[in-house]
């Protein structure tokens, strides 16, 4: 445990290893990579949202200047359903391989229905337009409501919903049903001196990472392949293309790039498949490279959310009672994350009684995809927006009123299992002395508070440490560096090893020379990954121990292991110097070979991750603007091992989250097209929009970590939120319960007010 | 014996039962156990459930030991992004 | 037909064939195999492929290549010398003002270019003028102290 721990590297802020190369231009992202003879791919996507595909008619386009293959549904085989295993829950592998291209049917305006590739990307683009599709249309489902319609068009007509307690008789959009509850429910509400009741609902956005989906494809005669691509997990891409394709795991090899970006997003596939196949069928290397316009139309949208919240509390602020039925988008295939945002809705708080059902809608817009604490940010902005609106009436601070609800270690969580140590109490109290919240607001200006919460989560890694000859230190790991993660690793082999932290370089190497490494995602890879390379450091250092008990002829329980080097135990009768790691190394050859530690695990001992945000804005009357005029992210990070990255975590998630509340939203017309698919009408924050973000970085460090870290990528996006909204419902003296908070909507609102 | 919590929308496959107690040494003897006695629950649990055991989600269980003060939680799955 | 093109990338003298409708962020990565400007979005809107041409701060994907005929362009990689990095991509690093750094190449070079036509920048003025270079990964809050810490030192003062 970290607290009693003297570090010597951890908690400092060095140069990141892979640094020079991203401020200089030489690192290689997805679209970077080119190979000889390459050709380049494109793919003919869906002009409808619904459609029955009648016919494919691809003879023009093979026969085109330049082309050298054309791949439909027709070229992939049948995949089987099947869970997707590695951390993204609510996968299927015949979902997935129907949503990188379309059989039979489209189920949105983008769906990939073919792809070409030729000799340039002009050529395969001119070929596209030669494709003939005859499509039926079918009318678009575009909204909850319209989806859970009595006489809804049905957009997977084999859909029986799962979850129910009678099985269902017959197919809807409706693809599964969880609930949860515990006490009672009439009678917590009956005893409630105050009822907050209302309708919460978040649009569709996306994760808008900077970089579009890229990669190369590979085949060869012999079915070996191998793809080039940006992704958060390589060996991911490995296992869902090779299902896709129906070939062995083994004969696919995955080189991950620079990831620019993913937050969740990239964590399935959508191109490497095409690539793959249009390289088999042409002999040649292809790349694809997806526009920005393809990116907003066919990749990860986070799911719309309606949230109908009942919140019961005392005259004191207890909560006595609440009730949530959470609906989520799903896309065109089953699998929102609306199940992990039945376990969030309510988990910083202790509630007796409570009911929660949570429902995963098929409607006609791209399949979901992983952003940030899929699922949470929807479900807490409902949670803390009720909460607000509770402390404003009962006359409670907002911070106190959370204080007397907040969940505690020992405390059963809502979902059922008891919290260990946990830091909301701690982000809480932080957020109450925090100068932000003590100082005076400026005139018209509407402060607001949120709790986030995000379980973190374990999963498979596996890390090698190589000692070279002159004692630096080569750590070998397999997740994509997506936020400085090599500046982690190699803080953590520094301090495990006792070497400097400049001698450790950290390679994130393929799907053939890593060791199966789950995503980059969950917020895992300093809690997973860290654990395992500090256990392949110690593998290091409990052969250095034998070694030094050879070379001084006696036993290894008579020597240790103290200040990065060995040492004979104190009262132990040998003469001997200490031997570094350095020193060992350079004896490595004649004392049994290289040094090389290894490890791989299943990581346990995950902890929670509680974060306070608050928020300073201010609505212009006159038009309905809203400028963010103060933010502060606090959050429990276990242990912070390179604290200028932790913080980066919390700023970009806050302000990731204050575009989800301002201005982000997916806009469609009647028929399902979506009408904002670029940067200039999709509007992510930019850098006027903002003030500076301040974080407080809290610790109370998760015993399940040798160096007491717990995950924090995920939790910063999901207070902002709320957070925003609440500020911006006290300056506009209208309580705000429908995101985005433009300037339309929130002009309407003080119209009405 | 291990204190297996039902999930709600699953009680009407256990008899309407909030926890069961069931008897097992490990993840796998556990759902044999469970099996024995709720065949549809036990399939429903491992089709759609994630398995808790005293407070941890394991994300691919088989040889966990289970103790007899062992609390066992089924919860949905959990994506990551 | 393909057009032939004579201009300076970097100062140094380079010419290359292009179609007509190729842009300069096509030929600089493509052709020139220069591949630090990226492509975010292909309208002008994320300012990842950010250059100079003659010294005005431009999208490169919404130049023609073949419109720099006998003109010059500056890109990410002629910023550091063989010697040293760029005091902004120094500070870049320092503050931990990247995490994937797709957008830093574009952000070097606009506040390259900032910081060489107001060299005592106000905090407003870095946030205005890095709007056109969108970063989804930092809150932009390191970017710009990066970039006022860069400007103190290029004034001689401590940063």
């Amino acid at each position: 445990m970290s607290e009693a721990m003297d570090f010597k590297v951890i908690g400092t802020r060095p140069i990141r290893p892979d640094g020079v190369d991203k401020v200089t231009g030489r690192a290689s992202f997805g679209a970077d990579f080119s190979l000889p003879g390459m050709l380049e791919g494109a793919v003919l996507r869906s002009p409808h949202a619904h459609a029955r595909i009648k016919s494919i008619k691809t003879d023009a386009a093979l026969a085109a200047s330049g082309v050298k293959a054309v791949v439909t549904g027709a070229d992939f085989p049948q995949v089987a359903a099947g869970a997707i295993e590695g951390g993204e829950g609510g996968g299927d592998f015949a979902d997935l391989a129907g949503n990188v291209i379309a059989r039979g049917k489209v189920r949105y305006h983008g769906h990939a229905v073919a792809a070409v590739a030729a000799q340039s990307r002009a050529q395969a683009l001119a070929a596209l337009a030669l494709i003939e599709v005859e499509y039926e249309t079918l009318p678009a489902v575009l909204s909850l409501d319209a989806a859970l319609a009595e006489s809804a068009p049905l957009i997977d007509e084999g859909l029986m919903t799962s979850g129910l307690a009678e099985p269902a008789t017959a197919p809807s959009n409706l693809a599964s049903v969880i609930e949860m509850g515990n006490g009672d429910l009439d009678a917590g509400f009956a005893d409630a001196a105050l009822i907050v009741e209302r309708r919460y609902q978040t649009p569709t956005v996306h994760q808008g990472y900077i970089e579009p989906h890229a990669c190369v494809g590979r085949w060869g005669q012999d079915d070996q392949a191998m793809l080039w691509c940006c992704t958060q997990g390589a060996f991911d891409v490995r296992s869902m293309t090779a299902k896709v394709l129906g070939q062995p795991v083994g004969s696919l090899k995955v080189i991950p790039s620079e990831i620019g970006g993913g937050f969740g997003g990239k964590t399935t596939v959508y191109l490497e498949p095409l690539a793959l196949l249009l390289s088999k069928k042409s002999g040649r290397p292809v790349r694809m490279v997806m526009t920005r316009e393809e990116v907003f139309r066919a990749t990860g949208p986070a799911s719309a959310a309606t949230i109908d919240l009942r919140m019961g509390f005392s005259q004191d602020g207890k909560i006595t009672a609440a009730e949530a039925t959470m609906a989520y988008e799903a896309g065109a295939f089953p699998g929102s994350p609306v199940g992990p945002g039945t376990m969030c809705v309510f988990a910083p708080y202790r509630i007796a009684n409570f009911r929660i059902k949570g429902m995963d809608v098929l409607v006609n817009k791209p399949k979901a995809a992983a952003y940030r604490a899929p699922g949470a940010p929807q479900a807490l902005f409902a949670t803390e927006s009720a909460m607000d609106e509770a402390a404003d009436k009962l006359g409670i601070d907002p911070i106190e009123l959370r204080l007397r609800n907040a969940v505690e270690e020992g405390d059963s969580a809502i979902y059922g299992p008891k919290f260990g140590p946990i830091g909301l109490r701690a982000c809480l109290e932080a957020a109450a002395a925090h100068p932000h919240y003590t100082k005076a607001k400026d005139a018209g200006v509407g402060r607001g508070v949120a709790v986030g919460f995000w379980f973190n989560v374990g999963l498979q890694s596996s890390a090698e440490v190589h000692i070279n000859e002159d004692g630096t230190v080569t750590v070998i790991e397999g997740n994509p560096d997506i936020g400085g993660s090599r500046a982690s690793m190699a803080l953590m082999a520094a301090e495990t090893l006792g070497v400097p932290y400049e001698s450790v370089r950290v390679v994130v190497a393929d799907t053939e020379t890593a060791g199966f490494t789950n995503v980059t995602g969950g917020s895992r890879v300093t809690f997973a990954t860290g654990m395992a390379v500090v256990e392949a450091s110690k593998d290091i250092i409990a052969q250095c121990c034998s070694r030094a008990a050879s070379l001084w002829s006696t036993d290894e329980d008579m020597v240790e292991w103290r200040d990065g080097a060995v040492h004979p135990r104190p009262g132990v009768n040998v003469e001997a110097k200490p031997l570094s790691l350095k020193d060992l190394a350079g004896k490595a050859g004649r004392t049994g070979g290289p040094l090389l530690g290894k490890a791989s695990l299943n990581a346990r001992g995950a902890g929670p991750g509680f974060s306070v945000n608050l928020c300073d804005a201010l609505v212009d009357q006159e038009t309905g603007q809203v400028q963010v005029k103060a933010f502060t992210a606090i959050q429990d990070a276990g242990k912070a091992i390179h604290p200028s990255y932790v913080e980066g975590q919390l700023q970009g998630g806050a302000v990731q989250g204050i575009g989800w509340a301002l201005n982000e939203e997916y806009v469609y017309s009647p028929e399902g097209v979506m009408e904002n698919a670029g940067f200039l009408d999709y509007r992510i924050p930019v850098a006027s929009d903002l003030p500076m973000i301040d974080t407080q970085i809290i610790e109370v460090p998760n015993p399940g970590h040798p160096y007491g870290v717990r995950g924090v990528g995920e939790t910063p996006i999901v207070a902002p939120l709320a957070a925003v909204a609440n500020a911006v419902s006290a300056s506009a003296g209208v309580r705000m319960t429908e995101l985005p908070l433009s300037p339309p909507r929130v002009l309407e609102a003080l119209d009405q007010a | 014996m291990a204190k297996v919590h039902v999930p709600f929308d699953l009680r009407h496959l256990a008899e309407g039962a909030a926890v069961l107690e069931v008897r097992g040494t490990c993840y796998r003897s556990l759902m044999a156990a469970l099996r024995d006695r709720y065949p549809v629950l036990e399939a429903a649990l491992v089709r759609d459930k994630a398995f808790v055991l005293d407070g941890e989600i394991l994300d691919s269980p088989l040889l966990e030991a289970v103790a007899p003060a062992s609390e066992i939680h089924f919860l949905p799955r959990i994506g990551g992004g | 037909m393909k057009v032939h093109v004579q201009t300076e990338v970097n100062g140094e003298a380079v010419e290359f064939l292009c179609d007509p409708t190729a842009t300069l962020l096509d030929v600089l990565r493509d052709n020139l195999g220069l591949r630090g400007s990226k492509e975010g979005c292909g309208t002008g809107d994320c300012g990842a492929c950010s250059v100079e041409l003659d010294g005005a701060l431009a999208c490169s994907c919404l130049i023609l290549a073949a419109e720099t005929q006998g003109r010059s362009v500056a890109t990410i990689e002629g910023v550091a010398t063989p010697e040293a990095l760029h005091p902004l991509q120094s500070h870049l690093l320092k503050s931990a003002g990247l995490q994937c750094g797709v957008c830093t190449p574009g952000i070097v070079v606009a506040a390259k270019h900032l910081l060489e036509e107001d060299p005592n920048p106000t905090e407003e003025a870095v946030r205005y003028f890095l709007a056109g270079n969108l970063c989804r990964c930092t809150g932009y809050d390191k970017i710009i102290r990066a970039v006022l810490d860069a400007a103190a030192e290029m004034r001689g003062e401590a940063a």
